[in-house]
């Protein structure tokens, strides 16, 4: 453990994801602290450019709201759905992948057919169906991410499910009079997580795209303040006050770009014999 | 040192840090003649095979050649350039590898990979290529060469790959030919097969050849002069008979020490109680086909008869493919056999259901081949040991407390269950893997190849231990191996397997001693350096 912290500490890159990780957080965190007042309540005169006033150090949109305020707020919701999303279709793909991997066989043929029939629709139709049939709350939105990301985490675990379940060591588990699910979940599954710890930060940077690109279709929870709601309201100006979609497109753009260094970071900690190739 | 094809001289090559020691080789010197082969022998991690690399400069890109040189043909290897090394490589130094399967192209057929040769180096017409092709195949006495030109290489045996391999070496007539041991990965019969025929190969095509192998047989086989290397330095080196007989270096002591005799001690005395009886056990493997039609049926098992006395070791041994590993999987039922029974304590195992079996479990337990991929690298080595108590109810205190007192049976220090696998040696690591299937206190070990992953001085220490505690504990072993050497020194019982059927069996004495079917014969005379042996062991009995 202590060795894959080293090695994680030593390329720049996973530095700077975490580093950008870790602003985003801190912008979250703060938020409260920072804006006091409600983000979405009306603060000025609309369409201030950024730096033209001290008040508004990011301007503010077509109806006169803060955009700074927005943006940090914004951070909140961006990290609460990728992180819930994200836990939801690990877990989904987990479970799926690992019965899947370990029985093969009936269990295997009907549970990968039911994720290739997830994995032909493409997720954001699929999205849109969940979205405009049960409403387009933050939670609904939330766990409908969730729910289209998991065919992938599942096969990456059914792939390494495979490979392990012959192993001597889960053979010598059996000698030993283990059950099944002391095999899957005490022997096989630490053995098979890297791989999947290291898919999920993949998972976590769609899953933040997934909702942006669904509020810029207003589909989103318009009660909060999030980017891709900023971004959708910008729609209307692009032409001339371009900034309003532009700036939280840039914290998109710095959120998923940390998520994926410090997956790509995580990676080459817990493979290293991958990365000296 | 002028009439050497190949020297090297005070050769040294730095490890990365953080390695086990600062260098791979150091101060290595040696000179091989145009028309010799010289063996270099060691255990694994004394750096024989970072030397072949070195002389190939194949090395690792954090492992450097930091000293020395290597001379060739009056050019020194460890300085020459990317592209004169390409012209030593194939043609002038050519390399055969342990495992066939993984250095040849899957996609590709023998005869385009041999021919790729010559199209690479010389500027021949196809038709000329594809005549020379055909002619080394016949050279190293492939079965019909033109179907092995058209073959891939799955469809080879692991003997006739090893012979593809050697094809492709020979392709350009090279000066020095290097075999990191090509024959580990064969079966004693191919193994002997391939000894004799590079053997002969050197001698009709007057090559230097430099052999790298881990086995004193080997090197009585085949070598002329020999290389003995420990940790990276050359502890003794000389004429092959001479080191053989006379060694002047502990450490050659030690490893020819080693070598296990070929004759089976005196037999002891056996119980006339069996502990487990099995009949008519038969395993077929059905693989493929659409409702029954072209479908594969490989009996990998057929139809075995054996008893275990109580407190004795049978063993069983065969070539690759001859179904032991299937049989002793059958007998603690992580496959579950087709037909006959198998009885153990009045039971019949072969019929127990799958609950029945996990809570039986405890009366028959296994000990696996490879050290390094049988224990939970995530788990530290006392919990590996405590684990089967605690699934039959033992409170993990308690089982915890035992698995330390079971680490001093096996010869480890109690204090090390807090490590965690890969902390340890392959040796170490076996003896975890001991303690693990001796924790449940059972009645019969099954022993798959137990030893055949770990170097010879090693070996012989495992196979005391396990002698030791079948007297200690009254233990019934059933010992599967590939090693006939090995057999001999453990085994009361010896069954010999070939093709999923019992050959031969009986007392280990009488089965070595005089063999009665040819196949069993077969398989004595193709132990490397049987010869040796033979002399050394009468020398002491003399």
């Amino acid at each position: 453990m202590m060795d894959a912290i080293k090695r994680y500490f030593r390329s720049p890159a996973a530095i700077a994801g975490l580093f950008l990780l870790l602003v985003v957080i801190a912008m979250a965190v703060s938020a409260g602290f920072l804006y006091p007042r409600d983000p979405l309540a009306l603060a000025g005169r609309p369409l201030i450019w950024p730096f033209s006033n001290p008040r508004f150090l990011l301007g503010t949109d077509n109806s006169g709201r803060d955009i700074a305020a927005q943006i940090f707020y914004g951070a909140r919701i961006s990290l609460l759905i990728g992180g819930v999303a994200t836990a939801i279709a690990i877990l989904i793909g987990i479970l799926v992948g690992a019965f899947a991997g370990y029985y093969g066989g009936w269990v295997d043929n009907v549970l990968m057919r039911i994720t290739e029939a997830f994995q032909t629709l493409p997720n954001f139709v699929l999205l849109l169906v969940l979205v405009a049939v049960f409403g387009s709350t933050l939670t609904t939105v939330t766990i409908a991410v969730g729910v289209v990301s998991w065919p992938a985490p599942a096969r990456l675990t059914r792939a390494e499910f495979l490979s392990l379940r012959n192993r001597e060591f889960v053979q010598a588990g059996r000698t030993l009079g283990m059950k099944d699910i002391q095999l899957i979940l005490g022997e096989i599954l630490p053995n098979a997580l890297p791989p999947v710890i290291v898919y999920a930060s993949v998972v976590m940077a769609v899953a933040i795209l997934l909702e942006s690109a669904l509020a810029f279709l207003r589909l989103s929870d318009p009660n909060v303040a999030s980017w891709g709601n900023l971004i959708g309201l910008g729609r209307d100006v692009l032409r001339v006050q371009w900034y309003v979609s532009a700036i939280p497109g840039i914290a998109i753009l710095v959120t998923v770009l940390a998520v994926s260094l410090v997956g790509q970071g995580l990676n080459d900690a817990l493979n290293p014999r991958l990365k000296s190739r | 040192m002028s009439d050497s094809i190949l020297s090297l001289e005070h050769l040294g090559v730095r490890l990365p840090k953080g390695a086990d020691r600062p260098h791979a080789l150091s101060d290595v010197s040696l000179a091989i003649k145009p028309d010799e082969i010289l063996c270099v022998v060691g255990e694994s991690g004394s750096g024989k095979s970072m030397m072949a690399n070195a002389i190939m400069r194949l090395l690792p890109n954090d492992v450097m050649i930091d000293g020395g040189r290597v001379m060739f043909e009056g050019k020194d290897l460890a300085s020459a350039t990317v592209a004169e090394m390409r012209q030593v490589r194939g043609a002038g130094i050519a390399m055969i590898f342990q495992e066939p399967m993984t250095a040849l192209n899957p996609l590709r057929t023998i005869g385009d990979q041999i021919a790729e040769m010559f199209s690479i180096h010389t500027d021949l017409s196809k038709a000329e290529i594809a005549e020379r092709v055909l002619a080394l195949l016949a050279d190293v006495r492939i079965p019909d060469p033109a179907v092995a030109a058209k073959a891939y290489p799955h469809e080879l045996s692991g003997g006739q790959r090893q012979r593809a391999m050697i094809a492709m070496a020979l392709a350009l007539d090279p000066k020095l030919l290097i075999a990191d041991e090509p024959t580990t990965a064969l079966d004693v019969t191919t193994q002997a097969q391939i000894l004799k025929l590079i053997r002969d190969l050197q001698q009709r095509r007057k090559a230097a050849v430099l052999f790298i192998t881990h086995d004193f047989g080997v090197v009585a086989e085949i070598a002329d002069r020999v290389v003995v290397m420990q940790h990276g330095v050359i502890v003794e080196q000389g004429a092959a008979t001479a080191v053989l007989i006379d060694p002047q270096h502990a450490y050659t002591k030690q490893l020819i020490a080693a070598v296990p005799p070929l004759k089976a001690p005196p037999p002891r005395a056996l119980s006339g109680e069996n502990i487990l009886t099995i009949s008519g056990v038969s395993k077929t493997y059905r693989t493929g086909g659409f409702l029954g039609r072209g479908a594969r049926v490989t009996p990998a098992v057929k139809d075995v008869t054996l008893t275990l006395p109580k407190g004795a070791t049978l063993g069983i041994v065969g070539e690759s493919g001859s179904g032991k590993s299937t049989l002793a999987r059958c007998l603690v039922r992580l496959i579950d056999p087709d037909s006959g029974s198998i009885v153990l304590e009045g039971k019949d195992w072969a019929k127990l259901s799958r609950e029945e079996v996990r809570r039986e479990t405890r009366h028959i337990q296994m000990v696996f081949q490879d050290p390094f991929a049988s224990l939970n690298p995530r788990r530290k080595a006392a919990e590996l040991v405590a684990q089967g108590p605690i699934v039959h109810g033992t409170p993990r205190a308690e089982a915890l407390a035992d698995a330390r007192e079971l680490f001093t049976l096996v010869g480890l220090d109690p204090s090390a269950g807090d490590r965690f696998p890969h902390e340890f040696s392959g040796g170490q690591r076996q003896r975890i893997g001991l303690a693990r299937a001796l924790a449940l206190k059972p009645d019969v070990l099954v022993a798959d190849e137990p030893v055949s992953a770990l170097d010879v001085s090693v070996q012989a220490q495992v196979l005391k231990l396990l002698a030791e505690l079948r007297q200690r504990l009254g233990l019934s072993i059933v010992f599967i191996t590939h090693d006939l050497r090995v057999a001999a020194q453990i085994c009361d019982l010896v069954a010999v397997m070939k093709d999923g059927a019992v050959v031969e069996q009986g007392l280990a004495g009488e089965v070595f001693g005089n063999p009665q079917h040819p196949y069993t014969q077969a398989l004595l005379a193709s132990i490397p350096g049987g010869d040796f042996t033979r002399k050394r062991d009468a020398a002491v009995l003399g």
